[in-house]
Formats: structure tokens, C-alpha cells, sequence
């Protein structure tokens, strides 16, 4: 048991896991922001859609999350480029994995989102004589968000931690800088230590920020 | 491409085999350690249930895989030997554990206050409390979320593949490492995983229809 910490290395090579965290957060925010737009379509498509196209929506949430993301990961990755005349960088590709990856979860969170606006709240918008576009623009989609906001917190903040996967395919996040450190310097217990605190640091971080902006936004009981 | 396969199936089979029996691990491991702490997180003195705060919020705070790489390579740095496979078994046991904490939290929480009152009140002691009481009523709130979490940790066990562990995912990459044909192994492993995890997911929603006739 005699091990010695010592944090020295670790702080030399900061910028690793710096850079990496900073990444992290910039993959997950790309990746949700098009997994919005991904489930956004989806749900509203799947709420007014005939059996084919909910049997297709369902179908792609049920396997993506029925798979492990880092199958997912490579399949993207290793796999796609040998079947389609296509040529990514591993940062692109893990994003177009995680974006499609969200989009299952929020199809769903959405869904639901959708089905819990009161349904008053459609027929006065019926009643004062807005088109079926204008009550979805301006009454449901509104109402739904502010619904789903906590879901969309917590599946921002689970994304943040996915994102580790992505040091599987070598994009320097902050897991890959911490496997850097511990490769080179071999200060093994220190480099997860401080990885650890960096990842429940932001983590806490961005639920208590999220959590005021809900509060803000919040849906009129 | 077929014939390719066909001659790599029996190797896959292993690693689904392997698959199978890291997640029977982690989930009957989880089960037992995520309950006494789940029972010590709700009934337990102040200070045990603030170590198993901390415990919970700690472990569901960071990325599964950090927690893996750092069983994996730090219980070794401290002078402790621990097979790999063991250090990936113990690496997503706590994780999974917490995640039971927290089930058994929601579904103990969810039980009227009046239940354990009124079993007091005819004299039962704390375990007769939890046995005949509490524990057969909670059971049926904390099934469905356990099962449904089930799949979590087949899809975790896909991580060992990283510590030189030949479970699925392993055996996939190395047949493809062999084969080069990579989008069919693939897509082969991805409906594996499907096939077993939609099972749980099914199961545990038609558990959770048949008990929502149970309101409060």
C-alpha cells in the first residue's frame, strides 16, 4: 500500500485534461443541440403520423437504446465509411453518433412533452382562430418545452458524461487526456482523482445552472 | 462475406457467453450491496446515510468508463492485485449499485408513512417491519426500474472490452480485425445486444402494467 500521492505531473500536464473538458462540453452541446432538432422533428412527426411512420420512429429509438453507445461508436466510426463513400475526422464522427444517439432519448422525452400540454390549451388557441401551424408554433411547442425542460437538463448532463466514450475512437476529451497522463507520467491514483472531481465539478455544475433556468421557465401548474 | 462469419460464430458465441456472465455478475453483486445500502441510505444514522449520499452522488457523477480505468489501473498502483477481470466486475458493480440505492430509495420512499406506523403500533420490530411490511409492498415499485436497469449493465459489460476482456464486443472487433468486414460484424453485434436488452425492456414495462393497479 505504499503509494504517495503526488500531484506535481499532474499539474504540468493540466492542459490535457483542461483542453479535454473543455471538448467535452463542446461535443456534448453540438451533439444535443442536433439531437434537439432530431427529436423535435420526430415527435412532432410521430404525434400526427399514421402506424408506418411510428412503427419506423419507434423502431430507431427502441435500438438506439437498446445498443451500447460505444457500439455505436465504432459502428459509426469503423463501420459506415466501408459501406458509404463518406470520410469523417473521429471529433465528426463521434458527434454525428451522439447527435443520433440523443435524438432516441428525446423523441421520447418530447413525445411525452407533447401528449402532457392540457388539451384546453389547444382548443382555446382553436377557439380565438389560430391555423393547426400557429397553435403548434406558438401553444404546444412552447408549453411542451417548458414541460420537458428537467428531462432535457438531465439528458444534456448524462450526454457530458457520454462523451467520455468518445476517447475510444482517440478524440482528445478530457477521459482521453486523463489516459494520456496515466500512460506517461504512470501517476495513476492522482490523474483519476482529479478526473473525477473535474467531471462531478462541471456535472454539479451545470445541473444547479440549469436547474435556475428551469425555475425561470417554469410550466404554470 | 457469410461463409466468413459463419466460421467466427462459435467465437462470437463465446464473447456473448462472457457477455452474459459479467452481467449476471454485476447485476446479482449490485443487487445484494445496492439494497443493504439503500436500507442504510433511508433507515440507517445520519452519518452511514451521508456516506451513502456522497457514495451514490459520486459514482452516478462521473463516467462509467473513468470509474473502470480507474479501478482498473489504480487498485494495481496501490499494491493490491486484481485480475482484470475482476477489476471491471468490481468497476461496474459500483456503478450499478448506486443506481440500486437509488430504486430501493424511490420505491421505500414511495410507501405511505402510515404502513410502518401502524406495524409499530402492533409491536413489530424493525426487521419484521421491513420483512412483512414494507419490503413486500416496496417489491412492486422497485421491480420494473430494476429490470429495466438490467439492460444498463449489459450495455456497461460492452465497456470490459476495453481492459483485453474478449466479452461481445471484443470478439466482434477482433473478428473484424481478421475479417475486415466490418459494418455486417457490427450490425450483427448490435442486434445481439437488441435482441437481449428489448427482452428486459419488455418485461419490465409489462411488469410495471400489471402493477399500477397500487396507488397510494
Amino acid at each position: 500500500m505504499g503509494y504517495a500521492l503526488n500531484f506535481n505531473l499532474i499539474w504540468r500536464h493540466f492542459d490535457k485534461l483542461w483542453g479535454g473538458l473543455l471538448l467535452s462540453l463542446e461535443l456534448a452541446v453540438i451533439s444535443i443541440a442536433i439531437g434537439i432538432v432530431i427529436g423535435l422533428v420526430l415527435a412532432v412527426w410521430y404525434v400526427s403520423a399514421g402506424r408506418v411512420v411510428r412503427t419506423i420512429i419507434a423502431a430507431y429509438v427502441e435500438f438506439i437504446r437498446n445498443v451500447p453507445l460505444i457500439l455505436l461508436v465504432y459502428l459509426v466510426f469503423y463501420g459506415l465509411p466501408t459501406v458509404v463513400d463518406l470520410a469523417y475526422s473521429a471529433p465528426t464522427s463521434f458527434i454525428l453518433t451522439l447527435s443520433v444517439y440523443s435524438g432516441a432519448y428525446l423523441v421520447e422525452v418530447f413525445r411525452s412533452g407533447l401528449e402532457a400540454v392540457p388539451r384546453g390549451q389547444l382548443d382555446a388557441g382553436k377557439a380565438i382562430g389560430l391555423t393547426p401551424w400557429q397553435r403548434l408554433i406558438h401553444v404546444r411547442l412552447p408549453t411542451m418545452l417548458r414541460i420537458t425542460l428537467p428531462a432535457l437538463s438531465n439528458t444534456f448532463i448524462s450526454l457530458f458524461k457520454d462523451t467520455s466514450i468518445a476517447s475510444v475512437i482517440s478524440v482528445p476529451e478530457l477521459t482521453y487526456g486523463a489516459q494520456w497522463i496515466n500512460f506517461n507520467t504512470f501517476r495513476i491514483v492522482e490523474v483519476y482523482l482529479v478526473t473525477t472531481a473535474m467531471y462531478l465539478l462541471t456535472g454539479y455544475a451545470l445541473l444547479f445552472g440549469l436547474r435556475l433556468v428551469e425555475r425561470r421557465f417554469r410550466a404554470a401548474r | 462475406m457469410l461463409t466468413q462469419i459463419a466460421y467466427a460464430l462459435p467465437f462470437l458465441a463465446q464473447g456473448f457467453a462472457l457477455t452474459l456472465w459479467v452481467s449476471l455478475l454485476v447485476v446479482v453483486l449490485s443487487l445484494i450491496a445496492g439494497v443493504l445500502l439503500g436500507v442504510g441510505l433511508v433507515y440507517g444514522p445520519v452519518p452511514l446515510r451521508w456516506a451513502v449520499r456522497i457514495f451514490s452522488d459520486t459514482i452516478r457523477g462521473i463516467p462509467i468508463l473513468v470509474l473502470m480505468f480507474f479501478v482498473y489501473y489504480g487498485v494495481p498502483a496501490i499494491g493490491l492485485h486484481l485480475p482484470s477481470f475482476w477489476a471491471a466486475v468490481l468497476a461496474l458493480t459500483l456503478f450499478k449499485t448506486a443506481q440500486v440505492i437509488e430504486y430501493l430509495r424511490g420505491a421505500v420512499g414511495s410507501i405511505p408513512k402510515g404502513q410502518s406506523e401502524a406495524a409499530m403500533a402492533i409491536g413489530l420490530t424493525f426487521r419484521q417491519r421491513l420483512a412483512y411490511v414494507i419490503f413486500p409492498q416496496a417489491f412492486r415499485r422497485f421491480l420494473p426500474p430494476w429490470i429495466n436497469g438490467v439492460t444498463d449493465a449489459v450495455k456497461g459489460s460492452a465497456l470490459v472490452s476495453l481492459l483485453g476482456i474478449t466479452d461481445l464486443m471484443q470478439a466482434i472487433n477482433q473478428v473484424i480485425g481478421r475479417t475486415y468486414e466490418a459494418m455486417p460484424l457490427y450490425i450483427l453485434g448490435a442486434l445481439i445486444y437488441f435482441a437481449v436488452n428489448y427482452a428486459l425492456s419488455l418485461a419490465s414495462r409489462r411488469l410495471e402494467r400489471r402493477f399500477s393497479f397500487i396507488r397510494e
